[in-house]
């Protein structure tokens, strides 16, 4: 095993664009294809709700997403890679980023940038490999995945900005275990915040003086796919997903939540399969034509997203809402 | 290899997936978008099934046979989340169908049926586009779509990449492609992809019966070679079984005075196609000479290719030409008004009802050919008037509707060509061939070429093949119907039926002009929607 891919597994550097996939994992799927050239991206699409921590990183530590990114490049054999930009983030960073990425150029790496319409499923691994593509911005099926077939039917790696980010702390040896994390909604002090992993959602409200002075509860790891815990539960969850924490009044209108999820699934889907097509649609339209929200239809939708959606991205409408009644509405 | 469903084991091949086992095994999953022909797309998410043993549901298209794999069509789990999921795909499709609006046989309605599903269920995002028409070949309705993307992805296997899915979310419907240089081409595949008939062919069902009740009218029918052989799989018959005859039977029933066939047309096409060769090739004129039998070729020659217009020969298509021979020679023969004459062709493909309406083909300001029905239109047909058509007797064609071996095998690949060889053999040589089939040219292969020995001169010729419009097999079959029907005939040379003669001798007698008003055609450049 190669010195930095031992380094890594030692890390125990995992995604830090929500799904958590061991990145030594991904580095070794990549690595075993034959086939050159093999791309790296950096995915900077951050589409979710709540998030903020990949620009945050973008704007304060460009230099070390680009060596991570470098190191990566390097490991694989390959001189090509691709950043995928939230156009609005990339007019936030090219002043600063463009003269690094000409300065890699002129030592043979061709980075090239590609500035997506922002978009929720625009950080879908294959979705992007369409975008980049030219295509329609859809998942694509698996497999085969993209460290076998990913961008141009190239083998390709995809790495969140914050995973970039650690894989040159990795490599300097600086990595202690530690995540950004955005902390938004009725809060004092909104932010991204730097703690170790193993925070407490507690301790993390605590030390960035935004621990509510009413009754709460939270969303953590995205705002819209992420699940709902308690005043109780924070005393022992830690963050998870895409690093965020959204505060909410515990006395927050249930309808107003639920639209403010629904809405967003039904302008985020993609479109390409029914139950999320059609799905969110209704679930957005139940909760707007009626005075008292309709469980029962609402909950037949849900089922059918969590069992036959495309994608994670309908697969994770249920997560908030199922959390929320467990959590929340039955705990009290 | 074998595999469980429904506790049955069947026989299959690795990596199949569950759905095609299923299909070939008669056993009904619906999919609305999976075509054997085209990727797997996995979006209408209809065709679920339980995996037995950790009791997940699955999509059986995108479900690959595995050792030891046990599933089940129909378990409680199953047939909730099909339902939902059916209810949401197809709401309010009754609204939305143009053949369920009318009453008529829907595939789509069918299922509804089976699985109890209303359509009412939701109330689908409002979609403002309106229907866009396709030249006078086809046209879509998003409001009807379900974006399954099979359209798109027939469209681009042509080549062609007219129709793209736009939008997102529940707005994502088909729509097509702005950019000038791209242009349909009306071929018509996309409309035989489409599951539900939001892409479909521009109906000429109305006229069709509006001119059939109509006693002053004198109502023609003339059917192309291929839609004999295809007709079947409409009323579940195994592709490739010919009911020329019993479709005669039918015509008559339907209140159709005439009975004629396409095929005599194709046997004035060859006879003026083989003259316009054996012109070019005397005195060095411009080759290769490719046909034009096909509107949508035609299309793309004019509007892609502009510069390829003299390759393409100036004889006019079949339909046309027999069109424009009812309407002049045998209305003269028989003494009627060539303006109370309405033809109607049955033919396999979309196309032929732009070709019907290009206002550059016209004789004596009549249009040779007044509507064009598709084979799936026939169908329509036949059901409103519940003909039963394996059922009928046989029935025979009227005496002008007579024609060769050559014409019945305009419907395959590579037919055209043959015929073609066959009589400029005669004409070039004086001799019939004795040899008459040409299998150099016959088959699925894309291109064939061949070299063909006429008198002293060698004649090189191609034959490209046709975008699979179905499954290969089933074409193949159809193909083979064609080819049996040619070999079972006692004139199988354009140049020996008696019909095309008479009427070519009543061309001759015309002006030059009149003449090439009813046999030629020219070309033009065409610009985007034209
Ligand atoms: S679940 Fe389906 S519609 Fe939704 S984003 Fe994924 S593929 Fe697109
Ligand atoms: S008719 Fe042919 S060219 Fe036109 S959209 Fe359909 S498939 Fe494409
Ligand atoms: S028009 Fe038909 S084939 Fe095309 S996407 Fe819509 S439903 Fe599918
Ligand atoms: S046929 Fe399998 S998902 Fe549509």
């Amino acid at each position: 095993m190669s010195n930095i891919l031992k380094k890594i597994k030692k890390a125990n550097l995992v995604g830090r664009g929500g799904a958590a996939y061991p990145t030594y994992l991904k580095w070794q799927a990549v690595k075993k294809e034959k086939n050159f050239p093999k791309y790296v991206i950096c995915n900077a699409s951050e589409g979710e709700l709540g998030l903020c921590k990949d620009i945050y990183i973008l704007e304060n530590f460009p230099e070390m997403v680009l060596k991570g990114m470098k190191i990566a490049m390097d490991f694989l054999g390959t001189k090509y890679a691709y950043f995928n930009f939230n156009a609005k983030y990339y007019e936030l960073v090219r002043k600063r980023l463009d003269p690094m990425i000409k300065k890699h150029g002129d030592k043979g790496y061709v980075l090239r940038v590609f500035k997506e319409k922002p978009s929720y499923i625009g950080g879908e691994e294959t979705a992007l490999l369409n975008a980049i593509e030219g295509q329609r911005v859809e998942p694509r099926l698996k497999p085969p995945y993209p460290s076998e077939k990913g961008l141009f039917c190239q083998p390709t790696l995809i790495h969140n900005v914050e995973t970039l980010f650690n894989i040159a702390k990795v490599e300097e040896g600086t990595y202690d275990v530690k995540r950004f994390m955005s902390v938004c909604g009725k809060v004092k002090n909104p932010g991204v915040f730097y703690f170790h992993e193993n925070y407490t959602i507690e301790k993390v409200l605590h030390e960035s003086k935004n621990y509510p002075d009413f009754d709460f509860f939270v969303q953590v790891g995205g705002s819209a796919s992420g699940p709902v815990f308690n005043m109780e539960q924070i005393k022992e969850k830690i963050v998870t997903g895409a690093g965020s924490i959204e505060i909410y009044d515990k006395k927050m209108d249930v309808k107003k939540l639920l639209s403010k999820w629904f809405d967003f699934y039904a302008n985020e889907s993609c479109g390409k399969c029914t139950p999320c097509r059609e799905g969110t649609f209704q679930l957005a339209k139940l909760v707007k034509d009626n005075k008292k929200v309709p469980w029962k239809e609402i909950m037949e939708i849900l089922d059918t997203l969590d069992k036959t959606a495309f994608c994670a991205l309908g697969g994770g409408v249920s997560v908030g809402v199922r959390s929320y009644l467990e959590n929340v509405v039955c705990n009290s | 290899m074998k595999i469980t469903i429904n506790n049955k084991k069947y026989r299959c091949k690795e990596n199949e997936s569950v759905l095609e086992i299923a299909i070939r095994n008669n056993i009904f999953i619906p999919h609305f978008c999976f075509h054997e022909d085209l990727k797997v797309d996995a979006n209408c998410r209809t065709c679920l099934v339980e995996n037995c043993l950790d009791k997940k549901i699955v999509t059986s298209c995108t479900l690959k046979a595995r050792k030891g794999l046990k599933v089940g069509t129909d378990s409680e789990e199953v047939k909730k989340l099909r339902k939902i999921n059916l209810e949401l795909l197809l709401s309010k499709h009754k609204k939305f169908c143009s053949r369920c609006k009318k009453g008529d046989y829907c595939k789509v309605f069918e299922i509804m049926k089976k699985y109890k599903i209303l359509g009412d269920k939701y109330e689908p995002k409002k979609i403002v586009d309106k229907i866009h028409k396709m030249g006078s070949a086809a046209e879509f309705d998003p409001k009807a779509c379900i974006a399954c993307n099979k359209c798109v992805e027939m469209c681009e296997k042509i080549g062609i990449c007219y129709l793209k899915l736009k939008g997102k979310g529940a707005e994502t419907r088909i729509s097509y492609n702005e950019d000038p240089n791209i242009d349909c081409i009306y071929c018509g595949q996309c409309t035989v992809h489409c599951p539900v008939g939001a892409i479909r062919e521009q109906s000429h069902l109305e006229e069709v019966e509006k001119a059939l009740k109509d006693k002053n009218k004198i109502v023609i029918a003339q059917m192309a070679p291929s839609v004999r052989a295809s007709i079947g799989e409409e009323f579940g018959l195994e592709p490739g079984i010919n009911l020329e005859k019993k479709l005669y039977t039918a015509f008559r029933k339907l209140g159709f005075d005439k009975i004629f066939d396409v095929n005599m047309g194709a046997d004035i096409t060859t006879m003026v196609e083989a003259r316009e060769l054996v012109e070019r090739i005397k005195n060095g004129g411009v080759l290769p000479m490719f046909t034009s039998c096909c509107p949508g070729w035609v299309k793309f020659v004019e509007f892609y290719y502009p510069e390829m217009i003299d390759y393409l020969t100036t004889s006019r298509s079949p339909q046309i030409h027999s069109g424009g021979a009812y309407k002049t020679w045998w209305a003269e023969k028989e003494k009627v008004d060539p303006k109370k004459i309405v033809v109607i062709s049955f033919m396999p493909c979309t196309s032929k009802k732009y070709e019907a309406k290009n206002p550059d083909l016209k004789v004596n300001g009549m249009n040779p050919v007044d509507f064009v029905l598709t084979t799936r239109e026939l169908a329509v047909l036949l059901k409103r008037h519940n003909i039963d058509l394996p059922k009928l007797k046989d029935g025979e064609v009227d005496k002008f509707g007579e024609y060769s071996g050559a014409a019945a095998i305009y419907g395959a690949s590579g037919g055209v060509m043959e015929s073609a060889l066959r009589t400029a053999c005669y004409l070039i040589t004086g001799k019939n061939l004795k040899k008459l089939d040409f299998n150099e040219v016959r088959g699925m292969k894309g291109v064939k070429i061949a070299d063909i020995k006429i008198g002293k001169k060698i004649l090189k010729v191609a034959v490209v093949g046709q975008p699979i419009p179905s499954t290969e097999k089933i074409i193949a079959k159809r193909i083979e119907a064609l080819y049996k029907i040619d070999k079972k005939m006692k004139m199988r040379e354009a140049h020996k039926n008696e019909v095309v003669r008479e009427f070519l001798e009543y061309t001759e007698k015309l002006t030059e002009k009149k003449k090439a008003e009813i046999l030629e055609r020219g070309y033009c450049r065409r610009g985007k929607g034209e």
